[in-house]
């Protein structure tokens, strides 16, 4: 009997084929938007979350708290050292790893070939701290720290834009104005949001105190990790303490730098994205209830166009249930259609969305998803379809016959 | 006895005025009985064939058909009872449009939930009978009028139903059509099917065994045709 009403159904849907396209169209708009959206955002959840696990939740960054709007921060001229990163290291029970970054924009050179790159100043615990290891060579060893050693380690991206060939280690390039020895290749970490992660040179922080001077110093970001992710917090605690100290900062006053935990991170991000989520949730809503509008508008021209058909149903012994069975097959049916047609289209405008930001890491679409878009499709056309199947279901059978 | 109706009224109200459409009828129609209902128009024939064929339901009065009292069945019930007692066949025919002929032959079989392959099968048998096996797969427009009552015809006797209820049947169709038709009905029933016509045309009805009139909603003659052309 449902097979009989799926290809009654067909059929109908057949014989008006633009109408059933055009009737379906807020179906399929609306569903379009679930999952191209959805697919971007899981796209972006999937890419900030394995960020995240490979840094760690035991990340924690202190960076210097600028706000020209606050009194007691305004004017004054803050520096976080690469001494209250050792103090706090002293002093702190939750802490494995330190890692000073200073990091500014600098230009590289070898040969013939310059190149603009980030040139980051860092500590012996870079790889620990950040999950990034070197892949080629070695990294920093404790006595390039200590003599100030002009080596460096670079990116992939380095190695092309200066053309250093098959063995960039033990080559010197020009990093702003000093030579420096190449002794390692960081492992690729590839693209993400248009920055190339691949672009950028390492060099010891004592070096760049040596180069940069003061600049080194107000520039400085302090990064740590936990000793677990359960230790996270007392970390906090503990730096916010020293560095108080070590800062002078008195009781009631403001912090003159920033602890930022990972999970914090995580959840600023998040939050941003559900409300993107929401917003969208709300448009498709609206969509969604205008394409059932849609469906109900063109099954009740149905039920009028066929009044006679369903005289005649009834006359030949079908029961109030067929009828209605029937037309709500009808309307599910049309609905199913627009959701299949939406969630083509959406996927194919997930993926063209993600090619369109560049860095993107392509859109992601799960299969919950497919089914929500789905499952929305059907729920109106059952909730929609309800009106005119129920409509035609009651109409008096010797009134439907003489309908012309 | 296959129909059996006492005291049968209906009512309607237009506006406040109430209209006696069926004003007490008696009948009784036989197993194998060819019945044809005349009457003018506005005499009740049309409301008494929606009665007899479970459509509509009386204002009171008792109907039973086949030893089944149908009168008081709820909607379902008289749903079932037309789907296995009765056969319509309509001066307008009444066939889906776009739907081929053996379609329209299955449909009460849909509705009897008969499985698909004893449905097309009877169905096509059905089609053979009346003459029409070459053109199954014909939709009603590419039928003459006398073929599409045929297919009207077939789908009223596939379920094999206790009675056939024509309601003009001849109607739309031109005279030797008409003949053709009426002569089918003749040959079914010799072949033992019970049919009720309404017609307004007396050499129609000449062809039936028996005439009812009708008017203002109740019975003034009852007669036997003895012969072609002569009452009584």
């Amino acid at each position: 009997m449902i097979l009989e009403n799926l290809r009654i159904a067909l059929k109908a849907i057949r014989a008006n084929k633009m109408r059933s396209v055009l009737t379906t169209l807020g179906i399929i708009i609306g569903v379009a938007a679930v999952i191209a959206v959805v697919s971007i955002v899981q796209g972006l959840n999937f890419v900030i979350a394995s960020e995240l696990q490979g840094v760690g939740a035991t990340f924690i960054r202190v960076a210097p708290e600028r706000d020209f709007n606050d009194p007691d921060l305004a004017g004054k001229e803050i520096t976080l050292t690469y001494e209250d990163g050792l103090a706090v290291m002293a002093h702190s029970t939750a802490l494995k790893y330190f890692n000073p970054v200073f990091f500014r924009s600098e230009r590289v050179y070898y040969g013939d070939n310059k190149h603009t790159s980030t040139l980051l100043g860092v500590g012996p615990y870079h790889q620990e701290v950040n999950n990034h290891w070197v892949d080629m060579g070695r990294f920093f060893s404790e006595l390039d720290i200590e003599r100030h050693a002009r080596v460096c380690l670079i990116g992939r991206k380095i190695i092309s834009e200066l053309g250093l060939g098959e063995r960039p280690i033990g080559k010197d390039i020009i990093v702003g104005n000093a030579s420096f020895t190449v002794v390692g290749i960081m492992e690729k970490k590839g693209e993400m949001f248009g920055q190339d992660r691949d672009d950028l040179v390492l060099i010891p922080i004592t070096t760049a105190r040596d180069i940069y001077g003061r600049e080194a110093l107000k520039q400085l970001i302090l990064d740590f990790k936990a000793k677990s992710p359960a230790e996270v917090d007392l970390a906090k605690d503990q730096i916010t303490q020293v560095l108080r100290r070590r800062h002078h900062i008195a009781e009631g006053k403001k912090n003159d730098f920033q602890v930022v935990l990972q999970e914090e991170i995580l959840k600023t991000t998040g939050s941003i994205l559900g409300t993107v989520t929401q917003v969208v949730g709300a448009v498709v809503g609206i969509a969604l209830l205008v394409g059932g509008i849609g469906i109900m508008n063109i099954m009740l021209v149905s039920v009028t166009e066929r009044t006679r058909e369903i005289g005649i149903r009834k006359a030949v012994g079908a029961r109030r249930s067929d009828i209605l069975v029937q037309f709500l097959i009808e309307a599910v049916t049309l609905s199913l259609i627009g959701g299949l047609f939406g969630v083509l289209g959406g996927w194919v405008l997930g993926i063209l969305g993600a090619k369109m930001i560049p860095g993107f890491p392509g859109a992601h679409v799960p299969a919950w998803a497919v089914f929500l878009g789905f499952g929305f499709a059907a729920l109106v056309g059952v909730v929609f379809g309800t009106y005119p199947a129920a409509k035609a279901s009651a109409l008096d059978p010797i009134e439907a016959l003489r309908y012309e | 006895m296959l129909i059996s109706i006492r005291e049968l009224r209906k009512l309607y109200y237009v506006g406040t005025e109430e209209v006696r459409a069926l004003d007490g009828i008696d009948l009784t129609v036989e197993a194998g009985e060819l019945l044809a209902i005349m009457g003018p128009s506005g005499s009740g024939k049309s409301t008494l064939m929606n009665l007899l064929g479970c459509l509509d339901t009386p204002t009171s009065g008792d109907y039973v058909l086949n030893e089944r009292q149908v009168s008081g069945l709820d909607d379902t019930a008289l749903a079932g009872i037309r789907n296995s007692e009765i056969g319509f066949v309509f001066q307008t025919f009444n066939l889906l449009p776009r739907t081929t002929a053996l379609e329209n032959v299955e449909l009460p079989l849909i509705y009897g939930r008969m499985p698909r392959r004893e449905r097309k099968r009877k169905a096509r048998e059905a089609l053979e009978k009346v003459g029409l096996g070459d053109r199954i797969r014909h939709q009603p427009n590419e039928l003459s009028g006398g073929q599409r009552q045929r297919v009207a015809i077939a789908r009223a006797l596939v379920n094999e139903p206790s009675i056939l209820l024509a309601d003009e049947p001849t109607g739309n169709l031109d005279s030797r059509t008409s003949e053709e038709i009426m002569s089918l009905f003749a040959s079914l029933n010799g072949a033992g099917n019970t049919i009720v016509l309404v017609t307004h045309e007396e050499s129609i009805a000449e062809r039936a065994r028996r005439i009812v009139r009708l008017l203002d909603g109740r019975v003034v003659e009852d007669v036997q045709v003895t012969a072609k052309g002569s009452g009584r």
